[in-house]
């Protein structure tokens, strides 16, 4: 469809303004609409062209749609083309002329040519006019039967149309059930696609409110249609091949002879020339392969080659999508990739796009090996032409020496940038040196000899400036200039047009005080005067306390701004690990491309059908559900593997880098524990002191989590099932057992009224559960509809329970869907679930 | 995996077609790509990425021939995916018209509507095939002289030189007959490796590398099976050593790092005597995509000297030797180098007799540029200029030059050494005898010395 005329941005000359033609053409076409004159579908064909022409460039030529019916009594194909083209753009903005165009298509949709059959057929579903649904079910009926392949697969599409337009016509007609048998019995090829593709979108859209289609959509991912498509694979085209494979993502694999038939199976996809298959392809692989260690990390090695082909043979643009999901996986898995770093290396006419990526990889494969090739390679680029790369650069030989332990041949490097005297490979480096010098401390003599050599008036750019400055205040013992050259640049304060820099002044003139007091105490006094005086607040709020401060005693002050400093050991990762995890749950998606898993930037009905991966991220994790989930980020880092987990990837660099630093931090685990239990101790025993009332024994009860003594219980009384209260599972690992456990009971229950009026903060009902030692993991909705994902574990064993529970507080309904690492018990842990609800809002 | 929309924009941002499938992205979506590209500043860089997000909806794009391919839509689809169709449907709409250019693409835009129609219904790709979309599609194409047309693809190059092989062959369409009625039977084998190299300022190798196209081009009616030889001696992958390790190169033979292969390629045979098998579908498409690390001779060999001459000058030589035989001639060669950035004016000086070069200095880069039409195997050249400073230098003039980057094209040679020994047609009968034509290209990708 064409936007219409509204507003044209690029004119150009050659394109007519609109109506005056129009008017033309409305007459002509009229003329020509009655003739049977030989030659006429010529004319005809031309007048055609031109509407559809104006059509293109956004002129709106919806008035001439009579005479277009009245024009479409043809038999010439290309016309009637045409015509199809035209109606279908303007059927929706008006619907009563549409009604004309039923007649004409029904009629074709009859016709002996299969061509004309289909063409009608898919004109017909594509005017989006809800009140001419009537007139799609018979026509759709006969062309799912047709004889014609070509009809059938518009006929399948067309049965998706008509759901979007109106979905009860399409189920009440049973076609999804017509689609299926298509899909598992019809010979060809492309109406079997198209009825898988249909069959998604519409189960997945029909499940959130209907059992059947929820049951439909899982049986999808049953061992016999996934072999179904598996086995007849190549029948199918490339494009028809990656939904196949998508699909396949999903299934969860009985056992590992499964596995291993699956990547038989499709091993040599991974040859295609499409990048589109083989990443589809990798991502199975991957998917397939989580739960063993070794051959996951062979998939790593496996897929390496393919990726880097597709990378050198496609178009900048493809490319780009190949390596960013080659970017992922290196900075998953470093050392895998750390002998193919020339890979990385960038080529001189490369969009810088693709360069950033390249240098980011780059950073995260150096290790001890490579790291001396990688950063002369670096130092390379630190002098291009392109500046913002040779900024990421310079920044990429930074990150080098923050995550190396040997870094002493970079800083030299570093060091070497300050000489080549550009500005803002200068300003660069400085900022580098300064996070160099925080982490590594007994590199301040060589730093400081040659940054003390710097002439600040040669730095414009406030970071630059404001990290030289950073280091003179702290490095003032060593640097003899020092207070001389901070006494120059707080002279020149008005000149100074940086916040950042000025605030940077204030400090480091105090530390420089500290040191060097007779020398600076001048220099001190004027930028205390400046600053108290500046107009920008922070830097008025700054100096003035600093003046105070020292009012009041030099010896506080000191310890305020200048305490003895502890170097940093990490700096903080930009990306949580749960995020990273995420990432790569979506790999083959946009989520890769976008560095952010899928609800950061598309809204629920967007991010793909069928994706089982999503329905956790569905939810909106609230900052007052992420504080009960504390304990669920507990996890024990030593048996899990470098490829699985990017949590652990993280800590271990943590506590190597904690070795070569003075400094020790309480490990993370330790430290995670604490605060976890310390949570749960706040978050169990909340609840029961606030109820004051003499009902407070209830809530005594409820805290060991059993309280089915108080409950009606509808059913028999199965085996009483004791959960462990400081159940711990992390929101990956619940993610990853959702989407492999089989759903072993879905249960419909009433919530009380006063359960209702409670979910008015839904917050309290996580803390309700909790109290009955099932943990919430993620939550989210609005009234009337909310939703709640939670777990729990056996008292005795680590066997899991996860269950979603969906809440329409309107209806008072709730649905409650349970997985099972034991199967045999869910029944026992429905009951326990369902009691705890059913207390829910009693006092 | 749907797409919402899809348009062809010009680089002047008007719409050339523009289908819409899904209704489901809001109106303006074209002007916002286009404004979006066009004045893309984002994180330092100045070039849009292929892929961005404006409030909710995902554009995707390629730019062939100078025109923007794009898709939207608003579902988490497989990035790769779109890409891949984008450049397809530019590959299938070239098989039609012949060439792709804003001109042809006006002249038979009702074609390409009637195209689109068919290569995705519902935002669902259906099919990218030009056999297959040949029964469905009727229009004829409005062909367009091919002659003021910038070349899509490198084996348009062919077109270029002009005696040696027919220069309408790339760019014929698929569909249209000939003015005598009849179609030509015959079919084009291009192998195209385009080269990367980076030497060190001490002038030995830093990376290398070769990636390799068979591409295939059909004009043959009945779809005959061909077979397609390559070298004997042919190997793929490098076992467990590391890719650059270049020891294993000291015998013989044609090592492939890896390859990948068009999906009408059939390989039954390929382990024992390394051919391929296949019927061809109509049009241009890839036969095998190969990647390869293993040493070979560079084209060219470059030497760079900066030297200072004196306090607001300096000497910049740029000497190429051809290392290629004296029968091959490479083309269209182009020298580029960034100058210091206080140069102010640069002066050159040719070899005597030299013809067919161009020298020039880009004041608002600071880049010189050498041009040469051609290059005989074997030959050498040079060129010097003075450069003059605004300003005293300081420090390294190394470091504030360079690298010397290099363009170029050489038919009829290839460097990797694969060949097609024979390209066989199945016969229909004893007089079939369609032409058949194999040729070999090769391009600079990131051909770069260092100073």
């Amino acid at each position: 469809m064409s936007p219409p005329a509204t507003s044209q941005r690029y004119p150009s000359p050659s394109q007519p303004s609109g109506k005056s033609e129009v008017s033309d053409l409305k007459s002509q076409l009229r003329q020509l609409a009655g003739s049977r004159a030989p030659g006429v579908d010529d004319s005809k064909r031309d007048l055609f062209k031109k509407v559809i022409s104006y059509m293109t460039i956004g002129i709106d030529v919806s008035s001439v749609f009579g005479e277009m019916v009245m024009c479409s009594a043809t038999s010439d194909i290309v016309l009637k083309k045409m015509c199809y083209l035209y109606v279908g753009n303007y059927a929706k903005g008006n619907p009563d002329l549409s009604l004309l165009t039923i007649n004409f298509l029904q009629r074709d949709c009859k016709d002996e040519d299969p061509m004309i059959r289909g063409l009608a057929l898919r004109s017909l579903c594509s005017l989006r006019v809800p009140n001419l649904v009537e007139y799609l079910v018979g026509p759709l009926g006969s062309g799912l039967k047709d004889n014609n392949s070509y009809v059938r697969t518009i006929a399948v599409t067309g049965v998706l149309k008509l759901y979007h337009i109106s979905a009860s016509t399409c189920i009440d007609a049973d076609f999804p059930a017509t689609l299926k048998s298509l899909m598992l019995h019809d010979s060809d090829a492309q109406v079997v696609a198209n009825c898988l593709s249909a069959l998604q979108e519409i189960w997945s859209l029909e499940a959130s409110h209907s059992e059947e289609a929820c049951r439909e959509k899982d049986s999808l991912l049953s061992k016999p249609v996934i072999y179904y498509f598996l086995n007849r694979i190549k029948e199918f085209n490339e494009w028809a091949q990656c939904l196949i494979l998508e699909l396949a993502v999903k299934y969860v694999p009985s056992d590992s002879n499964d596995i291993f038939d699956i990547m038989n199976l499709l091993e040599d996809r991974l040859q295609h020339a499409n990048g589109a298959v083989v990443l589809a392809t990798v991502k199975v692989f991957l998917q397939l392969t989580l739960s063993m260690t070794d051959v996951h990390q062979q998939v790593y090695e496996r897929i390496k080659s393919p990726l880097l082909t597709l990378v050198s043979s496609g178009s900048p643009e493809q490319s780009y999508a190949i390596l960013s999901h080659l970017h992922l996986l290196v900075v998953r898995a470093p050392f895998i990739f750390a002998a193919d770093y020339k890979h990385f290396y960038c080529q001189y006419n490369e969009p810088s796009y693709v360069k950033k990526l390249k240098l980011e990889m780059l950073t995260a494969v150096a290790n001890e090996s490579n790291t001396y090739e990688i950063v002369t390679e670096l130092c390379e680029y630190a002098a291009n032409v392109d500046i913002p790369i040779a900024r990421e650069s310079i920044r990429a030989v930074g990150k080098i020496a923050l995550q190396q332990y040997d870094v002493n041949a970079i800083v030299d490097r570093l060091l070497q940038f300050l000489e080549m005297e550009k500005d803002y490979v200068t300003a660069e480096t400085l900022v580098l040196v300064k996070d160099l010098l925080r982490k590594y401390p007994q590199w301040s003599h060589d730093c400081i000899s040659v940054v003390g050599g710097i002439s600040s008036k040669n730095i414009q750019e406030p970071k630059g400036k404001a990290a030289l400055i950073w280091m003179l205040g702290e490095y003032a013992q060593d640097m003899s200039d020092a207070p001389y050259i901070l006494e120059n640049l707080i002279e020149n304060w008005e000149e100074e047009h940086s916040a950042e820099v000025r605030l940077h002044l204030l400090t480091a003139a105090m530390k420089c005080f500290f040191k060097r007091a007779p020398e600076t105490q001048k220099a001190l006094g004027t930028a205390l005067a400046a600053g108290i005086a500046d107009f920008h607040q922070d830097v008025h709020d700054r100096a003035l306390f600093y003046y105070r401060v020292l009012q009041y005693d030099v010896h506080v002050a000191e310890r305020v701004v200048s305490p003895p400093k502890q170097a940093v050991s990490v700096f903080a990762d930009t990306q949580s690990s749960e995020i990273k995890d995420r990432i790569f749950d979506e790999f083959n998606s946009l989520s890769v491309i976008y560095q952010k898993p899928s609800y950061m930037f598309t809204d629920k009905e967007h991010r793909g059908p069928f994706e089982f991966s999503d329905e956790l991220g569905n939810i909106p994790i609230t900052p007052e559900a992420s504080s009960d989930i504390v304990p669920a980020q507990q996890f024990e880092a030593n048996d899990k593997d470098l490829l699985l987990s990017t949590d652990e990837k993280d800590d271990n660099k943590g506590l190597i880098n904690n070795n070569g630093s003075a400094y020790t931090a309480p490990s993370y685990e330790s430290s995670s524990n604490t605060i976890t239990s310390q949570m749960q101790e706040l978050a169990i025993s909340g609840p029961a002191t606030s109820t004051t009332t003499p009902q407070s024994s209830f809530g005594f009860d409820d805290l060991f989590g059993l309280g089915v003594s108080t409950a009606p219980a509808p059913t028999p009384s199965p085996p009483l099932l004791k959960l462990n209260p400081r159940a711990a599972l992390d929101p990956s690992a619940f993610q990853q057992k959702w989407r492999q456990l089989p759903i072993s009971l879905t249960q419909d229950y009433s919530v009380n009224p006063q359960g209702i009026v409670a979910l008015t903060v839904p917050q309290s009902l996580i803390k309700h559960m909790q109290n009955h030692s099932i943990h919430c993991i993620a939550s989210g909705g609005q009234s009337p509809n909310f939703k709640f994902f939670f777990f729990a574990q056996k008292e005795s064993e680590p066997s899991n329970y996860l269950a979603e529970c969906i809440i329409n507080s309107s209806s008072a309904k709730a649905q409650i869907k349970l997985k099972a690492d034991e199967q045999s018990t869910s029944q026992a842990f429905a009951t326990v679930f369902e009691s705890a609800l059913s207390k829910f809002g009693m006092p | 995996m749907m797409i919402s929309q899809f348009f062809v924009l010009s680089q002047r941002g008007d719409n050339i077609v523009f289908r819409d499938y899904r209704a489901e992205v809001p109106k303006g979506s074209t002007e916002t790509f286009f404004r979006k590209v066009k004045f893309w500043k984002e994180d330092g860089n100045a070039e849009a990425p292929p892929i961005f997000n404006v409030d909710g909806v995902n554009y995707f794009h390629v730019k062939v021939v100078g025109l923007y391919f794009v898709a939207t839509t608003r579902v988490n689809v497989s990035p790769s995916l779109v890409l891949e169709l984008l450049q397809r449907i530019a590959r299938v709409i070239k098989d039609y018209l012949g060439v792709l250019n804003e001109d042809s693409f006006r002249k038979n835009f009702v074609l390409v509507y009637e195209l689109l129609d068919e290569v995705i219904d519902f935002g669902y790709v259906q099919t990218t095939s030009t056999e297959v979309l040949k029964s469905y599609v009727f229009n004829e194409p409005i062909v367009v002289a091919p002659t003021r047309l910038q070349p899509i693809d490198p084996a348009a190059i062919f077109t270029q030189g002009g005696k040696r092989m027919p220069g309408t062959a790339v760019t014929k369409s698929v569909v249209a007959n000939e003015p005598g009625g009849r179609r030509r039977e015959e079919i084009f084998v291009d192998i195209i490796e385009k080269i990367s190299v980076t030497f060190s300022s001490s002038g030995y190798i830093l990376t290398s590398e070769i990636d390799g196209t068979i591409q295939m081009k059909s004009y043959l009616s009945g779809n005959p099976e061909i077979r397609l030889a390559l070298n004997e001696d042919l190997n793929i992958g490098r076992g467990g050593r590391s890719v650059y390790d270049y020891r294993s190169s000291s015998g013989s033979g044609v090592i492939l790092d890896d390859c990948n292969f068009h999906e009408s390629v059939r390989l039954d045979s390929f382990d024992s005597d390394r051919t391929l098998s296949l019927v061809p579908p109509d049009g241009e498409f890839p036969v095998m995509n190969y990647r390869m690390t293993q040493e070979f001779k560079p084209p060219f060999h470059v030497n760079t000297l900066i030297e200072e001459a004196g306090r607001l000058k300096a000497e910049v030589i740029i000497k190429i030797r051809a290392e290629f035989p004296p029968d091959i001639v490479a083309n269209t060669i182009t020298i580029q180098m960034p100058l210091p950035n206080y140069t102010s004016r640069a002066s050159f000086d040719l070899e005597p007799g030299a013809v067919g070069q161009r020298t020039d200095f880009k004041e608002s880069s600071k880049m010189l540029e050498w041009g040469l039409k051609k290059i005989v195997g074997g030959a050498e050249h040079t060129l010097r200029a003075k450069l003059t400073f605004s300003q005293e230098f300081h420090g390294n003039i190394t470091k504030e030059a360079g690298p010397v980057s290099m363009t170029f094209t050489i038919p009829m040679y290839n460097v990797s050494k694969l060949q097609v020994k024979y390209l066989q047609i199945a016969k229909k009968v004893s007089s079939y005898n369609p032409y058949r034509w194999v040729r070999y290209v090769t391009q600079a990708n990131s051909y770069v010395a260092r100073i």
